[in-house]
């Protein structure tokens, strides 16, 4: 029950209270360019959820074998070529080096997949796959499962739910967001906007609205927090 | 050869830093431009880590330039790009650790900086040394002077201070709004128009100087 409670919260903090978009700036690169129109904004949700998913799960995978200081399969490497010693191997270098070799390959991995077995949903995706490389929202994702669990040890430490759901609702507030805001640039072409605010200049600002509204969330974790004892 | 087919290397500096300004010209780097410009000092660190990678990178591309494949090129930059993004981060957290605590995750997030990569992509891959590094720190400073505007009126504003200094009188009421997230959406939205206003004024005073 407390792990769930604790599930729940993840969930709800990281999809709504601490929107990736609106609170933590990232993906905005993709939130102004794809949201022009509802159908296009939902793919692009969809296939950044996707990959955020896989992508987590490798990272944590590799945080918490290889590369925290002291992980196991690390330790075992040292241990089998130099028995004797009893130093702590912290890889923790090559964490960003990693991550977006992981993040790389698992975007081609997706595509090449894809492809091959599912060419209508590949269709509808399209050029937006490949892009996801550089959309900073998955980076964001994987270096916030590092921060929980390299190093941190006990019960506080993140296991593998909890990091997937960390992900999971990433993506889906990155969804919540962009086609929030694809509905509203939709509308927003039948306004009469000034010339130099068109396109970025009215969608940022119409972003800071939206980042106002969210932040009437702050809170809402404690009282569910509060509510679930 | 390539010189004649490309603008030349001090062409390509003051592009970068004005004509071609990577934020308010070509809206790359938007998430380190949003979330580290609450305050100035934090800006400027930001644009100097950005500054160190940008440089590096495109200087240690155009080295490989004639080794790249095409199809490997992104991963080959973006792997690049994560070595000094390492060094850098190691560097901050040894030596400006507050600083590193403050901007936390946006770090490492300069691997993704859409800037750093398409400078490589359109830029360091196909031209000699010097012009790449002319060409990183053109656009390094127009990141720099684009960050500091925002900071500037996100900080002035927010917390009615300039670099810590205080230069609003005490009785300013603070507006919260503008040092948390809404504020850097508000900020950057109003400051690109006044930028594309001011872009389009003066097109609009060269089109009549040449037509008089």
């Amino acid at each position: 029950m407390e792990y769930l409670s604790s599930l729940i919260l993840i969930a709800v903090g990281a999809a709504i209270i601490n929107n990736f978009v609106l609170h933590y700036f990232v993906g905005v690169c993709p939130f102004i360019g794809v949201s022009r129109r509802v159908d296009m904004a939902f793919g692009m949700g969809c296939a950044v959820t996707f990959v955020i998913t896989i992508a987590a799960f490798l990272s944590w995978v590799f945080t918490a074998f290889v590369l925290q200081p002291g992980a196991p399969l690390t330790a075992w490497v040292w241990q089998t070529f130099s028995p004797a010693s009893d130093v702590t191997v912290d890889l923790s270098i090559l964490n960003y080096i990693v991550y977006i070799f992981v993040i790389a390959s698992s975007v081609q991995f997706v595509e090449m997949y894809l492809r091959k077995f599912f060419p209508p949903l590949y269709k509808s995706f399209g050029v937006y796959l490949p892009l996801i490389t550089t959309n900073c929202a998955i980076l964001f994702a994987c270096l916030m499962i590092m921060k929980y669990v390299s190093g941190v040890t006990g019960p506080e430490a993140w296991d593998l739910g909890k990091a997937l759901t960390l992900a999971i609702f990433g993506g889906v507030g990155f969804t919540i967001a962009i086609v929030m805001m694809a509905g509203i640039r939709e509308e927003l072409d039948h306004c009469d906007v000034p010339v130099p605010m068109r396109g970025a200049g009215i969608t940022l600002i119409v972003a800071g609205i939206l980042a106002m509204a969210f932040m009437g969330f702050t809170g809402v974790d404690r009282a569910l927090a509060n509510l679930m004892k | 050869m390539a010189q004649q087919d490309g603008p030349t290397p001090l062409e390509r500096f003051i592009n970068g830093i004005l004509p071609e300004n990577p934020v308010y010209r070509q809206l790359l780097g938007m998430c380190p431009t949003l979330a580290v410009t609450n305050g100035m000092k934090a800006a400027m660190t930001m644009s100097a880590a950005v500054a160190f990678v940008l440089i590096c990178a495109n200087i240690v591309t155009s080295l490989i330039r004639g080794l790249l494949k095409p199809h490997l090129r992104i991963l080959v930059f973006t792997l690049t790009i994560a070595t000094f993004v390492t060094i850098a981060d190691r560097f901050l957290a040894a030596y400006m650790y507050q600083m590193s605590k403050q901007l936390g995750p946006y770090v490492p997030l300069i691997i993704v900086n859409c800037i750093i990569i398409c400078r490589c992509e359109v830029c360091a891959s196909k031209q000699p040394v010097f012009t790449a590094a002319s060409d990183a720190v053109g656009q390094s400073l127009g990141f720099a002077l684009a960050l500091a505007s925002i900071a500037t009126v996100r900080e002035i504003l927010g917390s009615g201070t300039w670099f810590g200094l205080r230069v609003l009188p005490e009785m300013w009421p603070d507006w919260v709004i503008m040092v948390l997230p809404p504020g850097a959406f508000l900020t950057l939205g109003l400051l690109l128009g006044t930028a594309n206003w001011i872009g389009s004024l003066r097109a609009k005073g060269s089109q009549t100087s040449q037509e008089g």
